[in-house]
């Protein structure tokens, strides 16, 4: 069973801040980490290849030093790890994102089943996972829960429908994006990171792809453009409200229905 | 075809650690002598405009602009299960009259499902111009390819402007689906939605965890697609009147073919866990005894809300350990808190102080826990909170509008 696992680098804090008057974002330090939703996408394949056996790959996409999260992947177990890294895919928003790295996968080659995590932690979109699947072909299922059966040609997941839970089977090939809990992921192991640590990590640029298409990539395949970024409104407002109970109650209310509790 | 380019004559030694601390990305290299950018980039332009004068350029060449006026109209996806329609919807139909109007377009739903031509008729009192229904034994469970098509076709034959969907777990599923297939943008969670002149979408939502607020456009794609959480924008009125119409559309069966089979739909068992709480109710020693819990367990479920309460009342065993709000107990976060008869003690508040809206009611006009709320109410629980339920009970009464 071949499976891969798309992870990203993310910065290690969200504490980034807007300077009010030059607009500039602000970023303590260049820490960064593998998205956490996304180690428990690894340790899904980590306990499916205990059970089924097979070939776990990662990919990822980001600047040379997202090798990185390769690296940490495998310490957790990972077989083979592949960067998708090109200046030609700078300023990529969610759907150039995606066409880039369904070309990455592409490339890779053959798989059954491809793992994300539900989101991540700096877009917080969850939208690559799905139009990843709509590039490549392949249905998928969002918010799994649990995976219940891993069969010869297809899987049996249970998945999150916000009051219900459904049960599906679905073919491979196919696209899981697996919610945070599904297993608990496991920790790096030293051992694995000496025995790893010469292993190759895969380069893959726009020249190794099947469309070559600069427009398709980076900014000029984005159709999205952000206009402008500004500091949210801080509610910091404090008010004390005095009256008869029944004013007060009243005041209440209306409060509550002004801000759609009610 | 943009590109961003160094005009590396004009990079010095003056301006070269300038030029690199600039972005915040760590994009920007120095390299044997040259200035390189890297795949870090996200083209966010602010080394051309708070770098070193003249060295990095933004070169943007005319692109193909999409013909706007051939595409008309905002969409509204119905979100349901089993026909049961999630009152998001209401409020994106709401969001997408007040857009249309700025531009005089139509809005239209497009429901997919199964048995579902009754129900559409309910969309009509809000007023929809026309409802699109795909209604096949095949669309009866949320399966991705099916719906995708549906969806597809709906684009297709109604060439909507823009798209707004409910960011519900089938929502954060099918749009990126339809977004990839038309090639087009797609924001997720917007906050605010605003419509240009030229029918372009202004979408804004936080990004960075929050911290940050981002202003989106997509402005040589149709449609231009949103996602938009519950609870975000205002639901609009009820019209005593339906207006608009239904269609039923047709589509060919073969597109409605799925790899996936849905086994089994089980109604969740939802254990109750205040961390997750959107809304709490938290009660403290004002509360005088066991008996009085009803009547904080009767406005609870008028708000949807879980009780949670300080230390005092686990002891007292009048709620339950996870209850506990506060440095010993659970750190809470959510939309709403109402604080009832509680003083406000560091212990408690450090568990609760970063709820986005805080109400709390004491009798002590001093009590501290006036310093975190918003709304700081001084008066006596046993007189408010009965009113309260009541006001709750009278506003809850379904009325429309002529």
């Amino acid at each position: 069973m071949e499976i891969l696992v798309c992870i990203k680098q993310v910065p290690g804090t969200s504490k980034v801040e807007v300077d009010s008057i030059t607009g500039v974002l602000k970023r303590d330090g260049v820490d960064s980490k593998m998205n956490p939703y996304d180690l428990y996408a690894l340790e899904t394949a980590l306990k499916i290849k205990e059970e089924r056996g097979g070939l776990i790959k990662v990919i990822t996409m980001g600047p040379p030093q997202a090798k990185d999260v390769i690296s940490e992947a495998f310490m957790m177990g990972a077989d083979e790890g592949a960067l998708v890294s090109d200046r030609k895919f700078a300023g990529a928003d969610v759907l150039a994102t995606s066409y880039t790295i369904s070309q990455g996968v592409k490339k890779i080659g053959e798989f059954d089943l491809i793992l994300c995590g539900k989101q991540t932690t700096d877009g917080d979109t969850a939208q690559v996972g799905p139009e990843m699947a709509e590039y490549l072909g392949i249905p998928h299922i969002s918010n799994v829960l649990k995976i219940i059966e891993i069969k010869e040609k297809s899987i049996i997941v249970e998945m999150d429908m916000a009051d219900t839970v459904e049960v599906a089977e679905i073919q491979f090939p196919c696209l899981l994006t697996v919610d945070k809990d599904i297993y608990q992921p496991r920790l790096p192991s030293y051992r694995k990171k000496i025995e790893t640590k010469d292993r190759e990590i895969k380069m893959i640029t726009l020249n190794d792809f099947e469309d070559k298409d600069e427009k398709k990539y980076g900014i000029n395949g984005s159709p999205t453009q952000v206009e402008r970024i500004f500091p949210p409104d801080v509610n910091n407002d404090r008010e004390t409200w005095t009256g008869s109970s029944s004013q007060l109650s009243l005041k209440i209310a209306t409060k509550l229905k002004e801000l759609k509790f009610i | 075809m943009s590109r961003l380019i160094c005009n590396q004559d004009k990079v010095n030694e003056t301006n070269v650690q300038e030029l690199i601390n600039v972005c915040p990305f760590s994009a920007i290299e120095y390299i044997s002598g040259k200035i390189e950018v890297n795949a870090g980039c996200k083209m966010c332009k602010i080394c051309v405009k708070k770098g070193p004068v003249g060295v990095m350029e933004f070169i943007e060449t005319q692109e193909i602009q999409v013909d706007k006026s051939l595409w008309k109209g905002i969409g509204v996806y119905v979100d349901h299960v089993e026909g049961v329609i999630h009152p998001v919807t209401f409020e994106l139909i709401g969001k997408a009259r007040e857009l249309a109007k700025v531009v005089n377009f139509p809005v239209y739903c497009v429901f997919i499902g199964h048995d579902i031509k009754e129900k559409a008729q309910e969309l009509l009192n809000y007023g929809v111009d026309e409802v699109f229904v795909y209604d096949y034994e095949e669309l009866k469970d949320f399966r991705i390819e099916p719906y995708t098509a549906a969806f597809e076709d709906f684009v297709n034959k109604v060439k909507p402007s823009s798209l707004l969907v409910g960011a519900t777990t089938i929502g954060r599923s099918l749009a990126p689906r339809v977004a990839a297939r038309f090639r087009t943008g797609l924001t997720a969670d917007c906050t605010i939605l605003k419509m240009k002149e030229n029918t372009d979408l202004v979408q804004i939502r936080p990004a960075f965890g929050g911290n940050i607020m981002a202003q989106i456009i997509c402005p040589n794609n149709r449609p231009q697609m949103s996602t938009v959480r519950y609870k975000v924008m205002d639901a609009p009125e009820k019209l005593c009147e339906a207006k608009g119409k239904i269609t039923i559309c047709e589509i060919d069966k073969s597109k409605l073919t799925s790899n996936i089979e849905v086994l089994k739909v089980t109604k969740k068992e939802v254990e109750d866990n205040i961390s997750d709480a959107e809304v709490i109710i938290a009660v403290g020693r004002g509360l005088k005894s066991e008996k009085d819990m009803a009547m904080i367990e009767e406005l609870a479920k008028l708000l949807d809300a879980q009780v949670a309460g300080t230390r005092r009342l686990i002891e007292e065993g009048w709620i339950d350990a996870k209850k506990q709000i506060g440095l010993s107990g659970r750190t809470v976060k959510p939309k709403l808190i109402i604080a009832l008869g509680i003083s406000g003690a560091v212990q408690f508040t450090a568990g609760m102080n970063s709820s986005e809206r805080i109400f709390a009611v004491n009798k002590d006009a001093n009590a501290s826990i006036f310093n975190v709320a918003h709304y700081g109410i001084v008066g006596d629980i046993y007189e408010i909170v009965p009113q309260l339920i009541e006001n709750i009970k009278n506003s809850g009464a379904e009325f429309c509008v002529r």
